[in-house]
């Protein structure tokens, strides 16, 4: 050990808290464990964290455009059939006067999930290249994309009863679109990624000065 | 003997202390909230959950919202909805719904009442500690908030077309969602995991202190 540490963290000492039940143990040389309270599987860092949040990542990423240029919901009457993508169905709401509701959907459905994959992305690069600065920050940045993450099902609820109750025969008729599945899959898909990232990894390597 | 916590986000080893009910123990380094003493005890969150479990029912019951058209009326219940979506094509997007929006809920409501019942009698055994893991892992699953945000903005792309009449289901959705998060709220899991199976036992250091 080159030099005192002003924090400990449990993995200097070889120890590790349990996922589910939070006690603090000993880890076996291997660095793995049951835990002796709750038998749960312990290791010292979430196993495989980086490749499973990037490969989340990827999938989410290929998706996104996908979900936002398909259409998410196909409405249509006698007379003519209309294709709706997320951004027309905000642009609909925004124009029919429920602006603040636009805005909700719009933060939701288009700025929250691409928000999600760029700060994920930036906070697993910045653990490979082993970055010192910002630690707090980004620790503050990994808790606020898991808070935030679930509010971009909500255009997947509002295609769900919009195809349930428009259904009035020749009048009008709404079913969800291709556009639906995508969308669901990057929610999804990212919820997953910010799930397998280790925040913990943020602090290795942290010393007096981080 | 202190009991030690690592912070789950920077692994900080730290002492942990005493809480005022109410109050949360925060990481000293990135401040991450690593514990919180629940605001009331097991009795009152079991009333939470047996009342947020009624309003299931109810949400299940009715009819979520209705819409009415030049003399057409046409409505639709929560299962049916998703039932709808299945029938589209749509099987995937549908069964994610389903998770989200009935099955977590309800197992969270189950797996609540299981525990509270449990721990109204302070007796813990391995199934208990699978419930309590399940709660852990369906919670952001769990999108009843989400589904009643999406209902008012379905609602409000609506209101030009037709008339809409809110159901007695999509009340009894807004009261499940206040009261289940009272209910998870409520339920103090560190509480729980300490008197959880296989830990020291406390009577140690009663003991001691009576010999002294």
């Amino acid at each position: 050990m080159s030099e005192a540490p002003a924090f400990v963290t449990a993995a200097r000492l070889g120890l590790a808290s349990c996922p589910d039940c939070a006690l603090v143990q000993r880890l076996g040389a291997d660095g793995r464990g049951r835990c002796p309270r709750c038998h749960a599987f312990v290791t010292l860092r979430k196993p495989n964290s980086l490749p499973r949040t990037w490969a989340f990542l990827l999938a989410a990423t290929v998706l996104y455009p996908i979900a936002n240029l398909l259409p998410i919901m196909r409405s249509g009457n006698l007379f003519n059939a209309q294709d709706d993508t997320i951004l027309s169905g905000i642009a609909y709401l925004w124009v029919s006067g429920s602006w603040p509701l636009a805005l909700v959907v719009f933060v939701a459905s288009v700025l929250v999930p691409l928000l999600k994959i760029i700060a994920l992305s930036w906070l697993a690069l910045s653990v490979q290249r082993h970055a010192r600065r910002h630690r707090r920050q980004r620790t503050h940045l990994y808790r606020l994309v898991e808070l935030v993450g679930r509010w971009s099902m909500l255009d997947i609820f509002v295609v769900t009863l919009l195809s349930a109750l428009v259904q009035l025969n020749s009048l009008a008729e709404v079913s969800a679109g291709p556009g639906a599945l995508a969308f669901a899959g990057v929610v999804v898909f990212t919820m997953l990624a910010s799930h397998s990232f280790d925040p913990r990894l943020i602090w290795d390597g942290a010393g007096r000065d981080d | 003997m202190k009991a030690l916590v690592a912070c789950p986000h920077c692994d900080l080893l730290q002492y942990e202390v005493l809480l005022a009910p109410r109050a949360t123990a925060h990481c000293a380094r990135c401040g991450t909230p690593l514990y919180r003493r629940a605001p009331c005890g097991p009795e009152r969150t079991l009333a939470y959950t047996l009342a947020a479990a009624v309003c299931f029912v109810l949400a299940n019951a009715f009819p979520l919202v209705a819409l009415e058209v030049s003399g057409q009326r046409n409505s639709t219940t929560l299962l049916g909805a998703i039932v709808d979506l299945a029938g589209q094509g749509m099987e995937l997007v549908a069964a994610l719904v389903f998770a989200t929006i009935w099955l977590a809920p309800l197992l969270q409501l189950a797996g609540l009442a299981y525990l509270l019942r449990a721990r109204l009698r302070v007796r813990h055994a391995r199934a208990e500690i699978q419930v309590l893991r399940l709660l852990a892992a369906i919670r952001p699953w769990s999108m009843v908030e989400v589904f009643v945000l999406g209902v008012l903005v379905a609602l409000a792309k609506l209101m030009h077309m037709a008339q809409v009449l809110p159901g007695v289901a999509l009340w009894s959705l807004a009261a499940l969602m206040v009261l289940l998060a009272a209910a998870l709220n409520a339920f103090d899991e560190h509480d729980f995991w300490e008197l959880a199976a296989g830990d020291e036992v406390p009577q140690v250091a009663g003991d001691q202190a009576v010999v002294q």
